[in-house]
């Protein structure tokens, strides 16, 4: 009872200390400084019509890259912690048919629509991360309708340590090729003709390396909360 | 004006799922919660001018994780109460 | 505005349920709507008024300057805390299946998912 009561306690002086924060809030009427600088420079100088992924890749792209490595850590530690020891399958339930007809169809289709959403990521809202999610929910459906079918392990892993190695490979060459010597300046290829699917410099390149890293890092996830293990 | 109530009347039924996730006794319930919050999250951040967090949200939180939280009761053999 | 107000109601209510369940798949979903909460506060605070989102198509109007600069005419949300969020989002997803996953661990191990008789690390 106790509890109960010293919890509520806490959330009650938390919610008080917040209240006054909330009270100076204001909504403004023009941006500041530093967001038009971010939106005249993504139009002008990389010519690329998503705001977002301009700040997402070219002007925060080193927080893009902690957020990689996150990503992977976790992957390895559920990996690590989700090994099985070959039990044997103890009931498996086979998918019904139009569970296997409609998935067998529809997966592919879904894969494809994925890696179209995180290549034209500088033109249209998306990228690699929402491209990344897509490909790993076409895994699931995969996983879902064939219980008996194990993954590539092998494949995934290869996709996903090309996709770490050439995103950071990418970021030195802009230390390499250029003559200001920046990390990650997307300027090493031509930044190209306004919302054409070859523009922005390497920015697409950048995004397809996140997507396919992202889709191989979560399908690894899926496959080992299902029970797989390593038997593959 | 429209926009203002239908907000309002939004983050009404994300409150009453949140209350309903502290409340309920048994695990499936407040999972199936967490994922209606996701989801109507996903469409106020529509409302405020942000497409790209919308689509990840929709996809993340009313889907991935919701399977996740799935398999992990299937793990330890049903989520008993309290 | 009143996406601030949600927000913190979801972070309040998020911290309630961590405090007080004692089951651990409980106190993870807490976790998770208080992540909810964060995000939903954090793009609040990038609003224009009557804004329109950030991305420059054809449907907003431009206009080109003298020396050939291209300005942007209409208002356009801020950038920033969308981008913030968008790595964040994903960031949640990871620390919540690897949370699970030592839940799973603790339970294959000691048989019981009550954090009241994990007493050993308590000091």
């Amino acid at each position: 009872m106790f509890k109960y009561i010293f919890a509520f306690l806490c959330v009650i002086g938390f919610g008080w200390m917040m209240w006054h924060l909330v009270q100076g809030f204001y909504v403004p009427d023009t941006m500041n400084e530093l967001a038009d600088s971010y939106v005249s420079g993504s139009v002008n100088e990389l010519k690329i019509p998503n705001t977002v992924t301009a700040v997402v890749v070219s002007y925060r792209g080193l927080d893009t890259l902690g957020e990689v490595t996150v990503l992977f850590l976790a992957t390895v530690g559920v990996g690590f912690f989700l090994k099985r020891n070959s039990q044997g399958n103890a009931k498996r339930r086979e998918g019904s048919e139009i569970l296997k007809t409609g998935a067998s169809f529809l997966a592919p289709m879904i894969m494809l629509f994925g890696i179209y959403v995180f290549t034209h990521g500088h033109l249209t809202p998306g990228g690699g991360f929402q491209g990344g999610v897509l490909i790993a929910s076409a895994t699931l459906l995969i996983i879902l309708a064939c219980p008996a079918c194990t993954l590539p392990k092998h494949l995934i892993r290869l996709l996903e340590g090309i996709s770490g190695l050439g995103y950071v490979f990418i970021g030195i060459l802009g230390l390499l090729i250029l003559s200001q010597h920046s990390f990650l300046n997307p300027r090493i290829l031509g930044v190209g003709e306004w919302q054409k699917l070859f523009s922005g410099g390497a920015i697409p390149v950048i995004y397809s390396l996140i997507g396919l890293k992202v889709g191989s890092e979560l399908s690894s996830v899926l496959g080992y909360l299902k029970g797989g293990g390593e038997e593959s | 004006m429209f926009e203002t109530i239908t907000l309002i009347v939004l983050g009404l039924i994300c409150i009453v799922a949140a209350v309903y996730a502290l409340i309920t006794k048994k695990t499936l319930n407040a999972i199936i919660a967490s994922g209606v919050i996701s989801l109507l999250a996903s469409v106020i951040f529509l409302f405020v001018a942000a497409p790209d967090v919308a689509m990840t949200e929709a996809s993340i939180g009313a889907g991935l994780t919701t399977v996740v939280f799935l398999y992990a009761i299937k793990h330890t053999k049903g989520g008993e109460d309290e | 505005m009143i996406v601030l107000i949600i927000g913190l109601m979801l972070v309040l209510i998020g911290i309630m349920i961590m405090l007080s369940k004692t089951n651990m798949l409980r106190i993870i979903i807490g976790f998770s709507i208080v992540d909810t909460g964060i995000h939903l506060i954090i793009v609040a605070l990038g609003y224009i008024k009557n804004a329109t989102a950030p991305i420059i198509d054809l449907g907003v109007k431009t206009s080109r300057d003298a020396t050939g600069l291209i300005r942007v005419l209409d208002k356009v949300a801020d950038p920033v805390p969308s981008a913030l969020v968008l790595t964040s989002i994903v960031i949640g997803l990871a620390v919540t299946a690897l949370m699970l996953s030592y839940a799973i661990r603790l339970y294959q191990k000691s048989g019981t998912l009550n954090i009241d008789d994990h007493e050993e690390s308590k000091w």
